[in-house]
């Protein structure tokens, strides 16, 4: 039997697509980079998860996990002639126990629906990135993903207790446990953020998070970025970690403002939103202290929203940028790199100065609380070599980064984006350990083969400073 | 045993970055000593205060504030840890938001020096609470857990409940109105004949003297711990790693992390 055909017969006739128009579709993730599959599969159970990966390894041919395919480093990107399996019609809420807080979910439950369920009973679950609307929580899985208000509550492997997976070899297991302390090495650990090349997640036993009693939403503006990111700094090191601190240039403001209509301080340099959430008593001693801080650090202005429809406002300011930017140049290049708190005023200066020097337009906003930059390079694709100096640049702020101590990527991972990059983070010795891991789960390198891990021969390049060609991520979200 | 040797990791802090919520330090250095430099910024680690560092990263096990710092796994950012073959390796990174490839972090934690042995850490470092308070009564513990948002700790010994909350005394005091708490001076003493590990949904199961950790499911039992059964498929993924990352055996002889 052909590939196609015993896929079909292990699924159905309809759940295994090969056609041409299909096949373009699944060429690609959120970033623009592209790989070829022979077929893609729609699994509604384990055991045709495990069908799926049986048939595809009969055949010598590679397989790749999709979850709703947001992912911005090129990590679900099909090897050349692989089979995609995707989750998406794994999207059941399994069971959700409110007094122990926590829900075995399918991986392709989207995240934010996943927060909508629970919400009657006070809970959400806290990795909140933006495309939360989209993105699934097999998606979170693979990628670690953070969001806004991972700066208090952590990414997503402090929300993952257990996973069943189905591995490269095509057998099950349960990695961690629904138990406190689950026997053995935490191979649910290695397993978030593993981008897909362990196997594949097919139930998650996630853990939740309650609503707060009492939430205080903040923009405050300042007249330099230095004095914002100087508040960021000085507010965690008065031992207050807000539920989020995020940064917007003045750019960013602006384009946002013409877009959104909320008021922003279209004037200032730098705005920071932060939230703080917790017991009503807290929230108003912390919010006072950090109005304090923000004041010493020369403060234009400090907005409190007044209710929850201009709490959701702001927001909607702050995840608003990538339709506003629409509006500057149609199209853009979005970078995730994190740097120590206290050297975010000279990276970001280092990011103006790469970008001028490339006569290209960048616009900040990101996380600022954990010091994880998402500068966008705006650019017309239709301008001749433009595209160039976008991946001169984008490579330069990457560097700057690891050189300031940070590291490269702090949510969108590696993927194909940032695999050549990886010897600027570790060394060939610190590689081939993570190869280790890699091989004893895969030691065929049937799972997603290509991604995160450099070949010996392309440490080389990077570390001569070789130019590695890369195709352009044209990501929609942050 | 003959032939094998006892290896020491190095000793001290390097660095505390308190803006950054980092510290650096020899796995060797007591969790203790750490604890004091750390109280001078009003910070401290997810790591219960007894042995060293890099003891207490390879146990891998929490202490009685787990329900709200969470597990140890999550304090460690970097690790370099000296390879089977006798190599230094670095894993994670030196930011508290780090996803550039494989976490070995992860692999380290609870791997009783089967892998690798640690000799230097990064640690993620939390704000240390400016008020903390026990409290102890005869009450039903899923009302308390219900009822509290996010205690420190929630401990039951079958017949009293001991929460520890931290944060505003005024917000403090407001979360224990309702419930029939008092202050007490800390939690109760803990059953040492064995630490179980059960789904924390399940503790009403428990017969025999223990206190068990509401919301998270350590048992500290007077009782040795129920055998527990291994996936034969888990087992062999442990073999494989195993062979990886120690091929002839060297480290740590004689454990398998499976025994529990």
């Amino acid at each position: 039997m052909t590939l196609v055909a015993e896929l079909r017969a292990a699924l159905a006739d309809d759940r295994v697509r090969d056609g041409r128009t299909e096949l373009a579709l699944y060429r690609h993730d959120a970033s623009a980079m592209e790989g070829a599959a022979v077929a893609v599969c729609f699994p509604v159970t384990t055991a045709e998860v495990q069908s799926c990966v049986r048939v595809a390894r009969r055949h010598g041919v590679p397989f790749v996990a999709r979850g709703s395919g947001t992912g911005l480093a090129g990590g679900a990107v099909p090897p050349d002639g692989a089979v995609v399996i995707s989750t998406t019609k794994m999207n059941r809420i399994e069971s959700v126990d409110v007094a122990s807080r926590r829900a075995w979910v399918e991986p392709g439950v989207l995240n934010l629906d996943l927060s909508r369920a629970v919400a009657a009973h006070g809970l959400h679950f806290a990795p909140d990135p933006s495309s939360q609307q989209t993105c699934s929580i097999g998606g979170n899985v693979a990628n670690n993903s953070g969001g806004p208000h991972c700066l208090a509550e952590g990414v997503t492997n402090a929300h993952v207790l257990a996973l069943e997976v189905v591995l490269p070899d095509g057998n099950v297991a349960l990695l961690g446990g629904a138990d406190a302390e689950p026997l053995g090495y935490d191979l649910r650990g290695v397993f978030v953020g593993s981008e897909g090349m362990l196997g594949i997640a097919t139930k998650v036993l996630v853990r939740l998070t309650p609503n707060p009693p009492a939430v205080c939403t903040m923009l405050m503006d300042f007249d330099t970025v230095e004095a914002g990111a100087s508040t960021v700094s000085a507010v965690i090191a008065s031992g207050i970690v807000p539920a989020a601190m995020e940064m917007m240039d003045q750019l960013c403001l602006r384009a946002v403002e013409a877009y959104v209509h909320a008021g922003l301080p279209v004037e200032a340099a730098a705005a920071l939103l932060i939230e703080v959430v917790g017991l009503p008593n807290g929230v108003a001693a912390d919010t006072a202290a950090i109005t304090e801080i923000a004041a010493s650090h020369n403060v234009r202005t400090v907005r409190v929203a007044a209710d929850d429809a201009e709490r959701a406002l702001l927001w909607k300011s702050r995840k608003s940028a990538f339709g506003a930017i629409s509006r500057i140049k149609p199209n853009y290049y979005l970078h995730d790199t994190v740097v120590p708190r206290t050297r975010l005023p000279e990276v970001l200066n280092a990011v103006y100065d790469i970008t001028r020097r490339h006569d290209l337009l960048v616009l900040n906003v990101f996380h600022a609380g954990d010091g994880n930059l998402h500068p966008l390079l705006l650019y017309d694709g239709r301008e001749p070599g433009v595209l160039d100096r976008v991946h001169a640049a984008g490579e330069e702020i990457v560097r700057v980064s690891v050189e300031a101590g940070g590291v490269l990527s702090g949510e969108h991972g590696i993927g194909l984006e940032k695999r050549d990059l990886m010897p600027l983070m570790f060394s060939a010795v610190d590689l081939a350990a993570q190869e280790a891991l890699r091989a004893a789960f895969d030691p065929d390198g049937v799972s997603n083969p290509g991604k995160v891990l450099p070949s010996p021969a392309r440490c080389g390049d990077i570390l001569d400073g070789g130019r590695v060609a890369r195709a352009v991520a044209a990501g929609a979200w942050i | 045993m003959t032939g094998v040797r006892t290896v020491t990791a190095p000793t001290g802090i390097t660095r505390i970055e308190p803006a950054e919520m980092t510290a650096s330090c020899g796995a060797g250095t007591a969790v203790a000593d750490l604890d004091d430099a750390l109280r001078e910024y009003g910070q401290c680690v997810a790591i219960p205060t007894s042995g060293s560092i890099g003891g207490a990263l390879a146990v891998g096990r929490s202490g009685l504030r787990r329900l709200g710092y969470g597990p140890v796994r999550d304090a460690l950012l970097q690790a370099r840890y000296v390879s089977a073959a006798g190599e230094l390796v670095k894993a994670g990174g030196p930011t508290v938001k780090n996803v550039s490839g494989f976490d070995l972090c992860r692999l380290l934690v609870g791997s009783r020096g089967t892998l690798g042995f640690i000799g230097d850490v990064i640690l993620r470092t939390r704000p240390r609470a400016r008020f903390e308070q026990w409290f102890r009564g005869d009450v039903d513990p899923d009302e308390v857990l219900a009822r509290l948002y996010r205690p420190t700790a929630a401990l039951w010994d079958g017949i009293s409940v001991w929460v520890l909350l931290e944060g505003d005394p005024e917000d403090v005091d407001q979360q224990i109105a309702p419930l029939a708490l008092t202050a007490v001076d800390g939690p109760p003493e803990l059953p040492a004949g064995g630490r179980w590990s059960i789904a924390p949904g399940d503790y009403r199961t428990l017969r025999g003297r223990f206190v068990v950790e509401l919301g998270v499911g350590v048992v500290h039992h007077e009782g040795p711990p129920p055998r527990r059964d291994v996936d034969p498929v888990l087992r062999d993924l442990h073999h494989h790693l195993k062979e990886r990352f120690d091929p002839t055996g060297r480290l740590n002889p004689g454990v398998d992390v499976l025994d529990g």
